[in-house]
């Protein structure tokens, strides 16, 4: 089914502002971190990890499971509180980001954290590991659903069209890559830094299945997802409009968001605008 | 002392060692840049075509999809030449694989001055140094045949990461056919108290040669070879320091960051001795025989004797 019914757009919605309500309690306790990738990525998360994963959280190393590859490592803190909520493990975790000895690192460590299926931070290279898992799970005959989820400055990366070369050859039906593409890189605005063109033509270019949709509607990521699965014989991107900080009203719209320093009067501030439900 | 060529080249026992293991193991997994037809590994290609994955010319996606194999329980071999195995997907194996804690095999092939006809620009001087300094990495430089073919099955069931570096000509014979050997642990091939002579790779054999030129001048020196550089054998290391009193390195490698520093740094925490270091100088490759380079970079059985002198004089011997 493509189209998802009202009341789990609903849902998903509600997820969303609770994973984004958490994520900033989270980095919020912290006092700095890397907000605004992380906030642009939250209703794919809500999306994959509310309705379309194959999970159990009592038990994440479940071999049936689908896989998510956060190749944009430094949006960890988002994956956490998703996972958090999830019950992968207890949310009071989450005010232990960065402390030393901590489950949860900056960067997504499949080591450390209960729910993470890959270490990822060094940029570019979960789009090659994730790409292995899905062959490795083709050759077990298994159809185990891989997403990975990019970047848009992570694009700029080499290794990045390496996997985009072979994975469109590969034609891999079980995999889907997502680009959060919000424009904005560490430096700023990425048009004025290098410039990605038409990322979708790109893509197309190399023989992928392409789409765009609006990365903070979880309708139309719910339906792109579903659009990408039915699409047999071809390796899946669906590139996601997104806005760095989206929801942080001290965050969006900032040029250079993607690492913050933040305090508890913004966090508060912010927090109560989101639970007000106005932003988000 | 007279050696003997193999007539099989190292990178076809190695292959068909490996096919051989992948008849009983089917999680053996082979990947390759490009090189199938140089590495042999297009034999592997031909038995088990469904195993075998050529990622065309790319090596850092080549290393990340091994180590996303080995997170779906594969045991993953990747092959290209040494220097783009190491120093062209370092970040990769440093992440995707040895941070990670995925397996990933990482085969190098023409490692040191065996790169010979491809020059300076593939000659691999300093892959071990790179790999070395990589936690939980394992490096593994197997001598001849009979070694290669021993150590498979161990390099295959290793837990952690391992970089093996393989020269893909005919190697001269070390070891008797069924010797065994165990990752970790250096093996004397000729006994002396004078000085000890720690070689690896194509050096073993030199070493052995320098041996022979050293007695004909009065001096007993030993002879071992270290094939596994990291681990090092630190306990064999600190013995043949104690019992001979000096130490000569020979490697095909540069003198930096290889076995000669590895060897070094036992020495100074444990046991210091002479120390004298056989290997590329500090230098970039260059293109010649092999033949050539070796006399080029004065890694003969002529230059070990006159290292092993020189030890000898600063140990106040000889």
């Amino acid at each position: 089914m493509n189209v998802l019914q009202a009341s789990d757009q609903k849902r998903l919605e509600d997820f969303a502002r609770q994973i984004r309500v958490t994520t900033l309690k989270e980095l919020g306790h912290l006092g700095f971190g890397h907000l605004g990738g992380a906030m642009s990525v939250v209703e794919l998360l809500a999306v994959l990890y509310g309705d379309v994963m194959k999970i159990d959280p009592q038990n994440p190393a479940w071999e049936e499971r689908d896989w998510l590859v956060l190749s944009k490592g430094h949006a960890g803190p988002a994956l956490y509180a998703t996972l958090a909520l999830k019950g992968y493990f207890p949310e009071e975790m989450l005010l232990t980001l960065n402390q030393g000895g901590t489950k949860l690192p900056s960067h997504a460590d499949r080591n450390l954290t209960p729910g993470v299926d890959m270490t990822t931070g060094s940029l570019g290279q979960g789009f090659s590991t994730g790409l292995g898992v899905a062959l490795g799970h083709r050759l077990e005959g298994k159809d185990n659903a891989v997403y990975i989820v990019l970047g848009d400055g992570e694009c700029q990366e080499g290794q990045v069209w390496e996997a985009v070369f072979y994975a469109g050859n590969a034609k891999l039906d079980n995999l889907i890559v997502f680009v959060d593409h919000n424009k904005q890189q560490l430096d700023g605005f990425i048009d004025d830094i290098n410039p990605l063109g038409d990322l979708g033509a790109k893509w197309e270019a190399f023989g992928w299945h392409a789409q765009e949709v609006d990365g903070h509607n979880v309708a139309e990521i719910y339906g792109a997802i579903q659009q990408a699965k039915a699409a047999k014989g071809k390796s899946s991107v669906i590139i996601l409009h997104t806005i760095k900080g989206k929801g942080c009203h001290f965050a969006e719209g900032v040029e250079l968001n993607h690492h913050m320093r933040f305090t508890q009067e913004q966090i508060a501030e912010s927090l109560a605008i989101l639970e007000g439900g106005e932003l988000s | 002392m007279t050696l003997t060529r193999d007539d099989r080249a190292m990178k076809d026992v190695y292959i068909d060692s490996l096919i051989k293991l992948a008849r009983e193991d089917e999680n053996i997994v082979v990947l390759d840049a490009d090189l199938m037809h140089s590495n042999s590994t297009i034999r592997f290609m031909k038995t088990y075509p469904e195993r075998a994955i050529n990622v065309g010319v790319q090596e850092a996606n080549m290393i990340g999809v091994a180590a996303g194999l080995a997170a779906t329980g594969k045991i993953p071999f990747s092959h290209t030449f040494s220097c783009f195995n190491t120093r062209r997907a370092l970040d990769q194996i440093y992440m995707s694989v040895a941070y990670a804690k995925l397996n990933v095999r990482i085969v190098g092939t023409d490692p040191g001055i065996t790169a010979a006809y491809n020059g300076g620009t593939h000659m691999p001087l300093e892959d071990v140094g790179v790999v070395r300094g990589i936690p939980t990495m394992t490096v593994l430089e197997p001598v001849d045949n009979v070694m290669m073919e021993a150590l498979i099955k161990d390099v295959a069931y290793h837990d952690g990461p391992v970089y093996l570096r393989v020269n893909r000509k005919e190697p001269e014979k070390i070891y008797a056919p069924g010797t065994k050997f165990t990752i970790g642990k250096g093996m004397a091939l000729k006994d002396g108290q004078d000085a000890t002579i720690m070689a690896s790779g194509i050096m073993v054999a030199e070493a052995l040669r320098a041996a022979q030129l050293l007695k004909e001048r009065g001096v007993n020196a030993r002879v071992v070879n270290i094939f596994t550089i990291k681990p090092i054998d630190q306990e064999l290391v600190i013995r043949c320091a104690k019992e001979t009193g000096a130490i000569v390195t020979c490697e095909n490698h540069n003198v930096i960051n290889g076995l000669g520093s590895a060897v070094a740094e036992v020495l100074g925490e444990h046991y210091p001795v002479p120390l004298e270091r056989v290997g590329v100088q500090d230098l970039f490759g260059e293109v010649g025989s092999l033949d050539y380079l070796q006399q080029r970079f004065a890694m003969t059985a002529k230059d070990i004797a006159e290292k092993v002198q020189l030890c000898l004089s600063r140990k106040g011997g000889v």
